[in-house]
């Protein structure tokens, strides 16, 4: 039988409805129309529009109400849908791949695998070492080998099913131990980079020594906003591409050298972005996309499913720690040693530099004389990993806090002492030789986060007891315990890279226009960029472009918290080469030295604020325009012991976890999480304020929920059903007890990155609060309700 | 393949029979919790739709002599409402565990049992309460038992053309409970499930079992033990030691779980050998003695 035999063309199944008719070409900006304030306000609602003040998103309104137009619902005329044939099998030979079914079916416009790609097979972060279409195996399941274009996704969906593929499928290799010695799964070996670093003397000894293994499973981002895009193509070649991404340029880079173009020919739009925290970074769907859409010469849109998306990007790296602490007796850390084994799935990805920051900061934000740390990141059959909020420094954190318990623990000291006598300070080395530098107030947000008030003793009401609305707790089996976790991380790129920012500032009258390739990916780049200018040009219409690839250049990654930094740093100082220009423009034609002037409110005006000419008289029609790329501090890489000075600035930051546990049923509720950042200076409060509580809470997840089952290379749970993340009844209150503000000196406006930190030390936090509930090791997270009620089961009865 | 031939939607029971008759593949779509995630996944894939959003008599409950008859169209959050939480406060508590407001406000019994799924959150419930699954087709009507209707994992036994109406549930004179475990506080799929009806007015005791072996079970064994040791003429549950933890314990005999991604069977059962015994507990504690007044609600 025919598939589409019958009289009608339309699909079988239930037609989706219409997406938004939104044009691509108005979408620029995270899909809106128009971004200089269209709800009237400038979203400066109630504020100075200065930085400090809470600006309130340009999207709000629309996202809260559910006129945001996201990447999935670009449309563009005429389009087709695009679909990914994966492989089910974590590990196998292709015999053989047979499109001719697919090709044949009315309504499917094009069939391509490995051979239809013109350019480079593999594309990859750090090392091409991914193919785009698997070619004679497959290393995971869930790796791409065709892609089609269809009419209809459903008929997309049918014809991805009509490929024949032949596997001849091979045992997989899943255990990250087992990759250090197994034969090879890719010719680039099975270790993406091992790091040996020793600082000091290796042999020291303390007086008191605490051991201990760790374990993190699979997060996963679970952003909202599933992998999407439209690519539209041009007669002459070349493609845009409308996507949600964290970076543009570099997707760019690596999806013209696939497609065999100039990277000119190809241009990145942003498109409407439903979340990232790292999952965006490498690409997904980007040259299948512009791929399909050059070959049918037609639009070309896709989305993934969820369970697509689930194995369509990299997840945080499921780590193997063994860790060894050597302190003296009054609690002094002596040395710290350890081992620590990422699975990195696959393919590279970014495992190279989430392995460095993992050994770099193995040993937390203490003063560490001596370390001994191995860090290997290593190739298996199981999914990729690669970005996630924390990058490195989550795995780690987890470890090193739940040794500094241990310590606490047979040193009989309290945790927090012992924390703030070993707190590094800016003066003080890292395990990497490095000098902290900059700021570095860890005795401060210990202190701070240590301090907040207890939160009432739990209600009898169920819903508010751990199992919730299952209401399966009894009131005398919850026990409540507290915990404490410090944890810190790098900002911004590391070991020698130089991920500069660009931007262009143009000033016509009183309106600004700022555009800078950042990807708004919801961390409130617009907001701040908005910020900047009025701060320094004094104008508040203001509107932000990120542009395409072709008409600005990179501005870095929104990840490593330091698009504030970068990208902020890049629109500063092109407005204060504006606002130069502008100045002595109005020097000369007012016959006044220009370090008399300044900017205010649309106006030139006098050092006492008397307006002379107005912004609008000065350079309506005439605008002025500068463009900068914004560079940080140069950084080395590590040297061969793990030594050097890598990275440009630390955050930090501390929890306060109050959780209640069920401790017969294993279940728990994270009560509170009380916290103290150190953030360099405010720039946004409620932006800020959103960045911890999210951040805090993935870090929740991680703690009790989050986890991506893989059994013999296969994830067992891709669904919003099955992967489990907080809902507002798991949401502890979170109480921010102090932000501290020492501002960076090499930051622009002195602020830190914040978008990372409350994921690192939020998860130590509540397993440190169940262990003191339970008495129970608990050296592994996500903690399972069995975890805690056989341990307590066993312990009670002993 | 056929092309789809549409979404019948008709106003009444009698409609709904009559296209289903007609062609007895159309698939039935209530509220679509269930439905759509198949349909979504590929796993379902309709040529024709009856929905029963328009029949506004399978949207109400009533009472008929001394029996409740709830339409297989009221949703969960309509159990929860006062009248019919107060007659059935296990089952309401039941839907208060299933999915978000969203899904409660969409998601109907006759769905979950339509689904058959072992987790199906109202299903312990409904057996522990003795409940009825009226049945009809056009030419024909039947009930089953909750444990006749579920015959296997997401398995029932409709006949081609049968729908399920209503359900008919004994009112009496009970004590009610309900608990789910899963790892999380709201939304998630039962790891473990229990539900517990003591009848005082008939001396029965009823305990229903979820997500713990291929479709909800009856823990019959425990129920005729607890049966046993009530002291029905006072109306009292025996506060003695060792006695909640007996009836978890028979609790979890009955149940044949397994490992999966969602939890392990050792830890199914030992979860249901602890809700067993709180169950028994809170009922001990609370003893309900008042029979509500009764009111037909929407």
């Amino acid at each position: 039988m025919s598939p589409m035999s019958s009289a009608s063309p339309v699909p079988p199944v239930l037609p989706m409805s219409p997406p938004m008719p939104v044009a691509p070409d108005t979408t620029r900006e995270g899909g809106r129309r128009e971004s200089s304030g269209s709800n009237g306000s400038n979203g400066m609602i109630g504020t100075s529009g200065l930085i400090g003040s809470s600006v309130i998103r340009p999207d709000a309104v629309d996202k809260a109400r559910g006129d945001f137009a996201f990447s999935s619902d670009l449309w563009a005329e005429g389009m087709l849908w695009g679909k990914v044939l994966r492989s089910p099998h974590p590990s196998a030979r292709i015999l053989s791949i047979d499109t001719a079914r697919a090709q044949q079916m009315p309504g499917v416009m094009a069939v391509l695998t490995w051979a239809d790609l013109p350019g480079d097979q593999v594309f990859g972060l750090d090392a091409k070492d991914q193919p785009v279409f698997a070619h004679d195996v497959v290393r995971y399941a869930g790796e791409p080998i065709a892609a089609v274009a269809a009419t209809h996704p459903e008929l997309a969906r049918q014809a991805v099913d009509a490929i024949v593929v032949d596997f001849e499928p091979a045992i997989p290799l899943v255990d990250p131990d087992e990759a250090l010695s197994a034969p090879a799964t890719h010719e680039a070996g099975n270790v993406f980079r091992h790091i040996t670093l020793r600082h000091g003397d290796i042999k020291a000894e303390g007086d008191v020594v605490v051991e201990g293994t760790y374990e993190v499973g699979m997060q996963d981002q679970a952003f909202m906003g599933p992998e999407s895009g439209l690519a539209i193509p041009s007669s002459d070649g070349s493609v845009d591409l409308y996507i949600s991404t964290q970076w543009l340029h570099v997707d760019r880079d690596q999806v013209a050298a696939c497609l065999g173009l100039p990277p000119e020919l190809v241009r990145l739009h942003l498109a409407g972005v439903g979340g990232a925290f790292g999952a965006r970074e490498d690409i997904t769907i980007q040259v299948q996309l512009c791929l399909l859409a050059l070959r049918t010469r037609r639009p070309v849109k896709m989305v993934f499913s969820r369970a697509e998306s689930f194995l369509g990007h990299v997840h945080r790296h499921p780590a193997r720690m063994w860790y060894r602490h050597h302190a003296r007796r009054d609690g002094t850390l002596v040395k710290v040693e350890a081992r620590i084994v990422l699975d990195g799935g696959a393919y590279m990805s970014s495992s190279a530099a989430v392995i460095a920051n993992a050994t770099c900061f193995a040993a937390g934000p203490y003063r560490v004389p001596s370390a001994a740390v191995d860090g290997f990141a290593v190739r298996t059959n199981n999914p990729p990993c690669g970005a996630m909020r924390g990058f490195g420094a989550v795995q780690v954190c987890f470890a090193y806090e739940s040794q500094m318990d241990r310590l606490a623990d047979a040193l009989q000291m309290d945790p927090i002492e012992l924390r703030l006598k070993n707190a590094i300070c800016s003066t003080d080395r890292l395990i990497t030789g490095q000098v902290v530098g900059g700021t570095a107030p860890v005795a401060e947000v210990i202190r701070a986060a240590a301090e907040a008030p207890l939160p009432e003793p739990a209600s009898g009401d169920l819903l508010e007891l751990p199992g919730g609305a299952g209401r399966c707790a009894e009131y005398d089996k919850v026990v409540r315990g507290t915990g404490f976790a410090v944890g810190f991380k790098n900002l911004l790129y590391s070991e020698g890279f130089d991920d500069f920012s660009t931007a262009r500032c143009r000033l016509d009258g009183d309106m600004a226009t700022i555009t800078c390739a950042a990807a708004e990916v919801g961390q409130g780049f617009v907001t701040l960029a908005r910020q900047v200018v009025t701060e320094t040009l004094g104008v508040t219409k203001v509107r932000i472009s990120s542009g395409d690839t072709n008409e600005i250049g990179s501005a870095g990654s929104t990840s490593a918290s330091r698009q504030s930094w970068m990208s902020g740093g890049a629109v500063l100082e092109a407005c204060k080469a504006v606002a130069d220009r502008v100045l002595s423009m109005a020097a000369d034609t007012l016959q006044v030295r220009p370090e008399t002037l300044r900017l205010s409110v649309g106006y030139v005006v006098s050092g006492d604020g008397i307006p002379l000419i107005s912004l609008n008289d000065l350079t309506r029609g005439k605008p002025v325009e500068e463009s900068v790329v914004f560079h940080h501090k140069p950084t080395d890489p590590l040297d061969s012991d793990g030594q050097g000075n890598a990275h440009v600035s630390f955050a930090f930051v501390a929890h306060k976890a109050v959780v209640d546990v069920d401790v017969e049923l294993g279940l728990v509720r994270v009560v509170q999480l009380s916290t103290a950042q150190d953030v360099g200076k405010v720039l946004n409060p409620l932006q800020l304020l959103g960045q911890i509580e999210g951040g805090t809470l993935q870090g929740v997840g991680l703690a009790v929920m989050e986890e991506l089952l893989v059994a013999d290379g296969i994830v067992q749970n891709p669904s919003f059903t099955d992967y489990l993340i907080p809902t507002t009844l798991d949401a502890p209150d979170i109480v921010v007890t102090r932000l501290v503000e020492e501002p960076d000196p090499l930051a622009p406006f002195g602020a830190k990155g914040a978008g990372e930190m409350p994921a690192i030390s939020s998860t130590p936090a509540v397993v440190s609060a169940i262990r003191n509930a339970t008495g129970l090791a608990l050296s592994r997270v996500p903690v399972r309700p069995q975890d805690i009620a056989f341990g307590y089961a066993k312990s009670d009865s002993a | 393949m056929a092309t789809m031939s549409g979404i019948a939607r008709p106003v009444s029971v009698e409609g709904v029979l009559d296209v289903l008759d007609e062609d007895p593949a159309t698939q039935v779509l209530a509220g679509g919790t269930d439905f759509m995630v198949e349909v979504n996944y590929g796993h379902r894939k309709p040529q024709s739709i009856v929905a029963l959003s328009r029949v506004a008599g399978m949207r109400t409950w009533q009472v008929v002599e001394d029996h409740l008859v709830i339409g297989a169209g009221v949703t969960y959050s309509q159990v929860m409402k006062e009248q019919l939480a107060d007659l059935l406060p296990g089952l309401a508590q039941a839907a208060r565990t299933v999915g978000s407001p969203q899904i409660r406000n969409a998601g109907t019994i006759g769905g979950n049992l339509g689904t058959a799924s072992p987790a199906g959150d109202s299903l312990p419930i409904l057996l522990a309460l003795d409940a009825l699954v009226n049945i009809r087709s056009k030419h024909s009507s039947r009930s089953l038992r909750v444990d006749e209707y579920v015959i296997g994992p997401k398995k029932h036994a409709l006949q081609p053309g049968e729908i399920i109406v209503s359900v008919r549930i004994p009112l009496s004179d009970t004590s009610q409970e309900f608990l789910k475990v899963g790892t999380r506080n709201a939304m998630v799929i039962s790891v473990a499930g229990l539900a517990l009806v003591v009848d005082w007015k008939s001396g029965r005791v009823g305990c229903g079992l979820g997500s713990v072996g291929p479709t909800p079970i009856r823990a019959s064994e425990a129920e005729a033990w607890l049966a046993g040791v009530i002291d029905w003429e006072n109306r009292r549950i025996p506060d003695r030691d060792g006695y909640g933890q007996e009836f978890g314990r028979l609790v979890a005999r009955a149940a044949s779980p397994i490992d999966d991604h969602r939890s392990s069977a050792a830890y199914r059962s030992y979860a249901l050998s602890v809700c067993g015994k709180r169950a028994y507990e809170r009922i001990r504690r609370q003893q309900r003695q008042v029979l509500p007044g009764i009111v037909n609600g929407e």
